[in-house]
């Protein structure tokens, strides 16, 4: 067994730069500003999202008739909207929802085509063909089409949103694992595992998988901004999120138009939010793949 | 190359049999379809008989299987069947449609390409310099800001400092080209900018690759304009990639129709596909998922063809 953990151990390169978390962030931070910008901004809205009871300035879902369709001003910073809600509040809230969903849906549905593309790697020959072409007939459907027939099929809503977001994750994930998943196959170690007698499940899940923790997490990273637009976009369509929860597609969607004229704060500061955190993820994310494996290229 | 198109052509047909089968059953897995939603949406009592007429009516009352046949059948022969929602055939209302959509389409690749490709060489001429930065920052920008935002906050400019608004009917082309350009291309612009992100950062970077080659270094030596060099030796190259992205990136097209013109309340294709997710019209919902498909790999294959034409050395593997 000692020799198991030792060889394990020794093929965790890429678990190593979690060791240390501080002398890590400072490293990154100086080598690469612009991700650790990214990264700040990111931290900033976890905070935001966490402790959005005790910073929004207004309760998100109370409306006020008296305060409708107000400008920007001290009481309220961002505007009032077509409810009399406070649209920082919403905002706020809304980051809520967006990480929550941006999270959800990235981390369920990279884990899955990570366990997906190392398995199809690891048993190879018939299974690897058939789950290819199985991914494959996945990926010929456009990222939004795919999102728009889950929900198609379950309706709209939180939850149903994430499983959304998640089904179209699955195969780009899968496809970029099983590339590394393959060579790995090839190393020594887990031909030593297998000549040790252990079964499929361990060598995949205790073996394998650790050994792609790189190409995952880039795609963890780089789809995480994509998860947040593609929420933004549903609930936007009125085929997401549905009120009242606060999101900040939905806080776009009709009213942001029809009083365009006379309340612009309703469409311009929620559009500011998802692009100031899309942009915080594509950065970090971008500089995370440059980090770890400036070969890999995903687009 | 005759036998190679063939192939991929061959290739093409169980691919969009497997999305079909994939679509078809899917949306049939929950239970619930349809006739029933239509009356619960009414709210008024539906006598029993009359949900098993439209049900005929609709063919639902066949087995699963049957219903497949005959809707690949129908497709076989241009035939998409029947809307579920207004009873209309899909093949008019997609028809209808078409034409805007496409010439969207069409205008916001050519808005991409006309952002990518200056801006992505500038910035690998000027490597490191303000323009090349500022460059990175615009296509980064492009990636994370949506269309549909994009296309919002050029509504509310219109609407506050030019006192106008898009037109609220599409005029076509051959009518009126100059309302019909008015009309299509500020989302034509929202669109093509995001559309244009990818397409410029790999200008960008095929560009300095390819500006290290040795043959550019001959060229210079024998002392060729640098204009030549860049246009008839760098940039004919270095454009291999980014057509494969344009292609590639077609996914950022449908995403970006489906959602702009839902803003600019356009009668495409994206705000029917929309139309019909929300009231469940599945027959709609699937057809218009297989036209989808079935563009998106055709574009792929014109992609792989251009470049084979482009580049021998991919022609004669």
């Amino acid at each position: 067994m000692a020799r198991e953990t030792a060889i394990a151990t020794k093929s965790f390169s890429g678990f190593s730069f979690l060791k240390g978390w501080a002398g890590v962030a400072l490293h990154f931070t100086r080598r690469r500003p612009l991700g650790a910008a990214g990264a700040l901004i990111i931290v900033i809205m976890l905070l935001a999202a966490t402790l959005a009871r005790l910073i929004s300035p207004y309760d998100p879902l109370t409306t006020d008739y008296a305060a409708m369709l107000q400008a920007p001003s001290a009481a309220h910073w961002f505007g009032t909207d077509s409810f009399g809600r406070d649209v920082l509040s919403r905002i706020i809230y809304g980051a809520r929802t967006a990480l929550w969903v941006g999270f959800s849906s990235s981390f369920v549905g990279a884990t899955l085509g990570a366990i997906i593309g190392v398995a199809s790697a690891y048993f190879g020959g018939k299974v690897d063909l058939i789950v290819q072409r199985f991914m494959d007939l996945l990926l010929s459907f456009p990222l939004i089409v795919l999102a728009l027939v889950v929900v198609a099929v379950l309706g709209t809503g939180t939850v149903n949103v994430i499983l959304a977001i998640m089904v179209p994750m699955v195969p780009r994930c899968a496809l970029v694992v099983r590339s590394s998943g393959l060579s790995l196959r090839q190393t020594p170690f887990i031909d030593a595992a297998r000549a040790l007698g252990f079964g499929h499940a361990r060598i995949i899940f205790r073996h394998m998988l650790p050994n792609v923790m790189a190409p995952f997490l880039i795609m963890l990273t780089a789809f995480l901004g994509q998860a947040i637009l593609l929420e933004a976009s549903l609930s936007f369509l009125g085929l997401g999120v549905a009120e009242p929860t606060p999101a900040w597609g939905l806080m776009l969607k009709g009213a942001a138009v029809e009083f365009a004229e006379t309340a612009p704060w309703m469409a311009v500061y929620p559009g500011l939010a998802i692009s100031l955190s899309v942009f915080a993820f594509n950065l970090f994310g971008d500089s995370l793949r440059d980090a770890l494996d400036p070969k890999l290229r995903v687009s | 190359m005759r036998q190679y198109i063939l192939k991929r052509v061959l290739l093409m047909i169980p691919t969009l049999l497997g999305v079909a089968v994939l679509v078809f059953f899917l949306l049939r897995v929950l239970p619930g379809d349809i006739v029933e939603l239509k009356y619960a949406g009414t709210g008024t009592y539906a006598p029993k008989q009359a949900i098993e007429r439209e049900r005929a009516q609709l063919g639902l009352d066949k087995p699963l299987w049957q219903q497949f046949l005959s809707w690949i059948w129908g497709i076989v022969r241009f035939d998409f069947g029947q809307s579920m929602w207004t009873g209309r055939p899909i093949t008019h209302e997609i028809a209808i449609r078409l034409e805007l959509s496409v010439e969207l389409a069409l205008m916001a690749t050519l808005v991409a390409v006309l952002i990518s490709i200056p801006l992505g060489t500038l910035a690998a001429l000027r490597q490191d310099s303000w323009v090349d930065y500022f460059v990175r920052v615009f296509s980064i920008a492009g990636l994370a800001i949506p269309s549909f935002w994009l296309g919002i906050l050029m509504i509310l400019v219109f609407i506050i400092y030019f006192r106008w608004l898009p037109p609220l009917t599409f005029t076509s082309f051959w009518v009126n080209p100059k309302a019909n350009l008015m009309q299509l291309v500020w989302p034509a612009l929202a669109v093509g900018y995001r559309y244009s992100a990818v397409a410029t950062r790999m200008t960008r970077s095929a560009v300095l690759e390819v500006l290290r080659e040795d043959y550019i270094r001959t060229a210079r030596a024998k002392g060729l304009w640098e204009k030549v060099i860049l246009v008839r030796h760098a940039l004919k190259n270095a454009l291999l990639p980014v057509i494969t992205v344009i292609g590639l990136e077609f996914a950022f097209l449908v995403g970006g129709l489906v959602v702009t013109e839902q803003v600019f309340n356009l009668n495409g294709i994206g705000k029917l596909f929309v139309e019909a997710i929300s009231q469940r019209d599945y027959t709609m919902v699937q057809s218009l998922v297989l036209l989808t498909s079935f563009v998106f790999i055709f574009v792929n294959f014109v992609v792989d063809l251009i470049n084979a034409w482009l580049d021998p050395r991919i022609r004669y593997q």
